[in-house]
């Protein structure tokens, strides 16, 4: 399938988002004006330190930001052509599921251990499909087939807690396919698993997009699931995408600071390391955000510019941007040193 | 028992084994067959270094180390402290190697008590074993909450009023307290944020170098594994299937498996992808292992041999040991 890719084949479009929680103390900026593109059939990565937003911005894609204290209050999410934001809580139920569903961060919290696994599979497609009984119960059974379950019908009355982690893992992926989406987020869905099964369950993504034409946005800390699955890639910091581009040019061209520390601060597996870089501090309170650059206090090319306002997006290569003063013409701060990317023999 | 010993080795294993009955009835428990969690493995742990154990879940990696800290008994097999045997130590020679080997798990959000100021969290190691003056006891705390990089004035903080950086540098304080030889670190790492895995990480490597203590790090990361061990076993079910020094594995790894992992390892650029090796399946049950070699359901290049007979380690270079078929 050589899909020809144009601004045409757009599934989804973030404009400006900003999600606050407002608390009794102050107002938490989650997420704090990102904009991004998702195209039919690409993978997105969104990484970042903790707290820093990628699940706020997950919640708000899907409508289920925390209520009441969590509201979007700025922005548009355009999902196949329409503003999400505009729509009733009531039409929301039908484009949950069967156009963007979600892998939740931990699938041994994400299934329900009173019920089997048939239960939640039928309860899934139940929502979506209204349906009759008997041709749920195949349609279960082929949405386990297709996440390489065996022998899927004897699996339909097992709980949870008598499978194993990497095949929890697929049934949660099958659920969230279960209505044949056209998004997906999967927030960190590989955690605590083997390097193996991890593998396993990369791979099988991988197919059932190719298969499809599912765009995928993996939420994650982990930049080797980001070499592995992502074409491209957003930085988040302090509730900000920093930087985004084209996978290769975020590992081997690193323009912003942050990016160039968090992929500095990863061991390698290809080739010995003599002494990590470490970033030192905190990420800044979201509920107290400083009024320029918010990496300033941790940047070591920080100039006095930087605390005055925030940067504005450059443009480095088509579809490559990044905020950062020390990329304009006129910085007058220390230049931001040549990264060099991790080298080895492919295969 | 005499015992001849390698040299410069702080910790030696040697055909250590760990076999858990399983059972049947709840009255009348019937031992139907035995979990072979450990089965026959040897190594050796240098003063001031790091080895690391790799393998998927299930493969014996936390059983070992268990073994080590006397948390559970060998049912074959000998560890040795610098020529000791730890498994005949009693009383106050037990408490002794309670306090030369430590410990520092993975997750920092329970392994800290939670209604336990710092202080008396990182001193426990320190009031178990000996007589000390709560004075000593203050200083000696506030000295390594100075080393692993937090205040002194923390100490009378509780657990959660740090973050997950913060307190699995409380976790490494306590287990350095007590001058410890050997830590065994278990996935020391993997539940912290991606900025603050560096910092531990260094630190860890920081104190080695300071202090000459040893670690065993059990870890899934292989590349965390590149970069904080000195020398690597590869473990399946519960055996050691291939040895060596962490740069010659990674450059010149060997065994079948040891090659699957590294494939399925992900990598640190999208252009260095190579799973040349995909595995099926997870790892069989340890209750009834394989016959012949235990990887040869799985293995790609498995050859008739390789059910019926298991086979015998092999030093293929020096310290590089390797037990399959193919060598
Ligand atoms: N219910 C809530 N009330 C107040 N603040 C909240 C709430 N939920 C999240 N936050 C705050 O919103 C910010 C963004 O949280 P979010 O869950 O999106 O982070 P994340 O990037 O997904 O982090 P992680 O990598 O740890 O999952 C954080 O500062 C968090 O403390
Ligand atoms: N106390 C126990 N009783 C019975 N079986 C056990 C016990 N502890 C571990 N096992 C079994 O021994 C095997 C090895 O376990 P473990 O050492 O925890 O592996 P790892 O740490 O490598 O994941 C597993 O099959 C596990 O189920
Ligand atoms: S704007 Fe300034 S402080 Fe911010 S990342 Fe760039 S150089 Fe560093
Ligand atoms: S002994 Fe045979 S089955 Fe075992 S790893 Fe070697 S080739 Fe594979
Ligand atoms: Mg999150
Ligand atoms: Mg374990």
């Amino acid at each position: 399938m050589t899909a020809v890719q144009t601004a045409t084949d757009t599934i989804l479009e973030v404009n400006d988002l900003k999600t606050y929680i407002f608390t009794r103390a102050a107002t938490v900026k989650a997420v704090d004006g990102i904009s991004f593109n998702l195209r039919k059939g690409e993978t997105l990565g969104i990484v970042g330190e903790s707290g820093c937003g990628k699940t706020m911005t997950a919640l708000s894609l899907l409508r289920l930001v925390p209520k009441p204290a969590g509201r979007i209050v700025e922005g548009e999410i355009v999902l196949n052509g329409e503003d999400i934001l505009q729509k009733s809580e009531d039409e929301m139920r039908d484009v949950r599921g069967r156009q963007i569903s979600m892998i939740l961060q931990d699938p041994q919290t994400s299934l329900n251990p009173v019920f089997t696994i048939g239960n939640q599979l039928r309860e899934a497609l139940g929502i979506a499909h209204r349906e009759n009984k008997s041709s749920m119960l195949s349609r279960a059974v082929d949405a386990l087939r297709k996440v390489n379950v065996a022998a899927p019908e004897r699996r339909l009355d097992d709980y949870p807690h008598q499978m194993s982690g990497g095949m929890k893992q697929r049934v949660v992926g099958a659920i969230a396919m279960s209505c044949e989406p056209g998004v997906i987020i999967a927030d960190e869905p590989t955690t605590a698993l083997d390097v193996t099964i991890q593998l396993q369950y990369l791979r099988l993504l991988k197919e059932i997009q190719a298969e499809t034409g599912l765009a995928i946005i993996f939420i994650t800390h982990d930049f080797g699931v980001v070499a592995r699955m992502c074409d491209r890639v957003a930085v988040m910091y302090a509730g900000r995408i920093i930087e985004q581009g084209d996978v290769r040019d975020i590992f081997s061209r690193p323009a912003h600071p942050y990016t160039q520390a968090l992929i500095n601060s990863v061991p390698k597996l290809e080739q010995s390391v003599d002494r990590l870089y470490s970033i030192d501090g905190q990420p800044p309170l979201l509920s107290n955000l400083p009024e320029g650059c918010r990496f300033a206090p941790r940047c070591p090319y920080v100039s006095d510019q930087c605390y005055e306002a925030y940067p504005q997006s450059y443009t480095l290569n088509e579809g490559h941007y990044a905020d950062c003063w020390a990329l304009d013409a006129d910085w007058q701060g220390t230049p931001i040193e040549e990264f060099v990317p991790p080298t080895g023999t492919a295969g | 028992m005499a015992v001849a010993t390698n040299n410069d080795a702080l910790l030696e294993v040697r055909n250590l084994k760990k076999y858990f009955p399983v059972t049947k009835g709840l009255i009348l428990m019937k031992t139907i067959g035995y979990v072979q969690a450990v089965d026959g493995i040897s190594f050796s742990i240098k003063q001031g270094e790091t080895v690391g154990l790799v393998g998927e879940s299930g493969c014996g990696k936390t059983t070992t180390s268990k073994l080590l800290l006397r948390l559970e008994n060998p049912t074959e097999g000998d560890i040795l402290l610098e020529g000791r045997d730890i498994n005949t130590f009693r009383g106050a020679e037990l408490q002794d190697y309670r306090t030369t080997v430590q410990a520092v798990f993975q997750d920092p959000w329970s392994s800290l008590s939670p209604r336990m100021r710092v202080r008396d969290i990182v001193s426990e190691p320190l009031v178990v074993n000996r007589n000390v003056t709560t004075q000593e006891k203050n200083e000696r705390v506030a000295e390594v909450l100075q080393q692993v990089g937090l205040h002194a004035q923390q100490a009378t903080n509780y657990p959660h009023e740090f973050s997950g950086g913060q307190r699995q540098r409380i976790a490494v304080a306590s287990a350095l307290v007590s001058y410890p030889k050997l830590i065994v670190l278990d996935e020391p790492v993997s539940a912290l944020d991606v900025s603050i895995r560096a910092q531990v990480m260094n630190l860890l490597k920081d104190l080695q170098e300071q202090y000459n203590v040893s670690y065993l790090l059990i870890a899934h990361n292989l590349a965390t594994v590149r970069y904080m061990a000195h020398e690597t076993a590869v473990m399946y079910l519960g055996q050691i299937v291939e040895y060596a020094e962490t740069e010659e594995l990674y450059n010149n790894a060997l065994h079948p498996y040891t090659r699957a992992l590294f494939s399925a390892a992900l990598p640190s650029h999208p252009d260095l992808i190579r799973e040349d090796i995909v595995l099926q399946g997870e790892v069989p049950s340890p209750i009834n292992p394989p016959s012949g070699c235990r990887f040869h359901p799985r293995c790609p290049f498995a050859m008739p041999q390789c059910s019926e007979e298991a086979p015998v380690e092999k030093e293929v270079s020096p310290g590089h040991r390797v037990s399959c078929h193919l060598y």
